[in-house]
């Protein structure tokens, strides 16, 4: 009867369970000046946004200040981000993220997965913006075989993109009202993200990690009567933002959790290479969709919406705005969107339609090579990005020829973004660090992958 | 093909997917360079990573160059003039190492990190050089082509003897 975690020595024992060496925060003595001043806020160092090492004080004494570990288990850490913040009483005075609990291997996974199986692999990594990792890694897929891709197609993924966009702010709009305590948001974000789940399991047959984009165009053509699928969700949503307004926009508590704080500036997210609502949040008004323009994103209409201060009530409006800009482009491809094939009629990269197989022995052959071995692509290497919600999501692929990625490499806009956190956090409290991580808005399993 | 004004000299680029040109500094020039494509008005690292070409050594690459086992890829971008550009660093084969771009770039920070730890690559004065997505106490590179796929058992701490 020996039960090792009741033994005297529990706490080395829980210490040594969940150390994470050198990649944790250390105590005060144990630092170097330099090193303090780099966890202050690692673009304060560079020049001309120059952090005076001297201004950190570096001589305080252990016993003034606390070491506090948040995470990798708390809720409002979205996931498991786990944060050891250096606290002075109720101020911030450090913060360093460590990450990698959910680390599952996914880019060495790609390398093990064809081009034709790769889109499963991919769409899990953003578990709330599943469309545009499967939009980018097809767009480099494609980009290395040359495929042409039906304007149909075309048109279907932006939509199908937009409507992910809108999904993926209402999940933040609902998840930072429950971190700032209102908790009604929180029932409101995830009813009104029912609707588009609903019209993708309509459509894709599944409701998250839809492996609907693929290289070559979309998996299904859209279901009879989307039209008016598409309008009760723009009508509704559209509406319903207003009461968002209402309920969060104007209310004093909330304004003053929002306002002023947490601010950044623009040479500090370029620095750090910021991207998305954050970098827009401080005035770079900087937008893959409009700056380098993808599918056909150059022929609708929408604006680009930035802030001023960079502080959290511009990314919350810049969030809230966005969503009512995405909604302006479904209404356009509602509109506009063209007849045609779905998906390229290229028989290397398009397996044939079901009947074909019993009619047809090249068809029946161009089946079965697709299934077991995928298609070729020559040798090659390309990186594309594209807006995701959170920022700029790139995929880079290096390409030997086979039918397998040689290296797959997905750029993650929220690993990159997390890099602000301790800047943002520096000098707040602790109840502004929770908006801190609410607004910054990382995707834990895009940040492991 | 555009290289920056003040690029070292020598410098190897050619034509790429995507991108207006596709450097191939070598580790000495490689520092140099990226500080000119700052100076040029890339105001952004998108992204860092690392490739390793053990089983694709007889990749295409331009005359001049000598292809290493490692390569260190950085993808660039220009705000102000609507373009990216990439750097495929030789990086080595042995121990690669090279300098770390964290002085000019603080964004690099968690990149290198990462593709120290999924390669082994070293960077030169980075501050902070641990792993960041694999435990402390990992042994071997994840992403190198010979580590194997599925062989190893996750390791959990502490995990109690199967019954």
């Amino acid at each position: 009867m020996t039960d090792t975690f009741r033994t005297t020595n529990r706490d080395d024992i829980l210490a040594a369970e969940t150390s994470e060496g050198a990649q944790e925060l250390k105590r005060r003595q144990e630092t170097n000046k330099v090193e303090l001043g780099r966890e202050a806020g690692a673009v304060l160092r560079i020049d001309g946004l120059t952090l005076d090492p001297d201004q950190v004080d570096y001589e305080r004494r252990d016993d003034e200040t606390m070491i506090i570990n948040m995470g990798p288990s708390h809720p409002s850490t979205h996931g498991v981000l786990r944060l050891m913040l250096e606290l002075d009483g109720e101020f911030v005075l450090r913060t360093k993220p460590v990450i990698g609990y959910l680390h599952t291997g996914m880019e060495k996974t790609g390398e093990q997965l064809s081009y034709v199986q790769g889109g499963t692999n991919v769409t899990r990594m953003d578990y709330l913006s599943p469309i545009t990792n499967e939009l980018v890694f097809s767009l480099a897929v494609e980009q290395l075989v040359g495929i042409e891709v039906p304007d149909r197609a075309v048109w279907i993924r932006m939509m199908m993109n937009e409507l992910n966009r809108i999904s993926s702010h209402l999940v933040w709009m609902a998840t930072n009202g429950m971190d700032l305590g209102s908790t009604s948001m929180m029932i409101y974000g995830l009813r009104e993200r029912e609707l588009i789940l609903a019209f993708y399991e309509k459509t894709a047959g599944l409701r998250m990690n839809l492996n609907y984009v693929r290289p070559g165009g979309v998996a299904a053509d859209l279901p009879d009567g989307w039209q008016d699928d598409i309008a009760v969700i723009c009508d509704t949503i559209d509406a319903r933002t207003y009461e968002y307004d209402q309920l969060l926009t104007g209310q004093p508590i909330f304004r003053e959790r929002m306002l002023g704080v947490a601010s950044i500036t623009a040479e500090e997210a370029l620095a750090l290479g910021v991207t998305g609502p954050l970098l827009r949040s401080t005035g770079v008004a900087w937008d893959l969709r409009r700056t380098m323009p993808y599918l056909a994103y150059d022929q609708v209409d929408f604006d680009v919406i930035v802030g001023t201060y960079g502080d959290n009530f511009d990314r919350y409006s810049i969030r809230l705005n966005e969503i009512r800009e995405s909604i302006r482009i479904v209404r356009q491809c509602l509109e506009k969107m063209p007849a045609g094939d779905y998906r390229s009629q290229d028989p290397k990269v398009t397996p044939p339609p079901r009947q074909r197989i019993g009619e047809s022995m090249e068809a029946l052959i161009h089946h079965f090579k697709l299934f077991t071995e995928g298609f070729h692509v020559p040798e090659g290497e390309v990186y594309v990005g594209v807006e995701s919600p959170r920022g700029e999501i790139g995929c880079y692929i290096v390409s030997d020829g086979g039918p397998k990625p040689y290296r797959m490499h997905v750029r993650a806009p929220s690993f990159v973004n997390l890099q602000a956190i301790p800047l943002l956090m520096r000098g707040g409290s602790i109840s502004d660090a929770i908006t801190v991580i609410s607004t910054v808005d990382p995707v834990m399993g895009e940040v492991d992958r | 093909m555009t290289l920056p004004a003040n690029a070292p000299e020598n410098v190897i680029s050619a034509e790429g997917l995507n991108t207006s040109v596709v450097c191939f500094p070598t580790i000495s020039q490689y520092y140099d360079l990226v500080a000119a494509f700052k100076a040029d008005g890339y105001e952004m690292i998108v992204d860092l990573c690392g490739v390793d070409y053990l089983e694709h050594a007889n990749r295409s690459v331009p005359e001049g160059i000598v292809a290493t086992r490692f390569e260190v890829v950085v993808n660039l971008l220009s705000l102000s003039k609507k373009t990216r550009a990439r750097i495929r660093l030789q990086a080595g084969t042995e121990h690669p190492s090279v300098p770390s771009l964290f002085d000019l770039y603080p964004g690099t920070e968690a990149l290198e990190r990462e593709t120290f730890d999924m390669f082994g690559i070293l960077f030169e004065n980075h501050p902070d050089l641990t792993r960041i997505l694999m435990p402390e106490d990992w042994e071997g590179h994840p992403l190198r082509k010979d580590f194997s796929v599925g062989r190893v058992p996750v390791q959990f701490k502490e995990t109690p003897a199967p019954r």
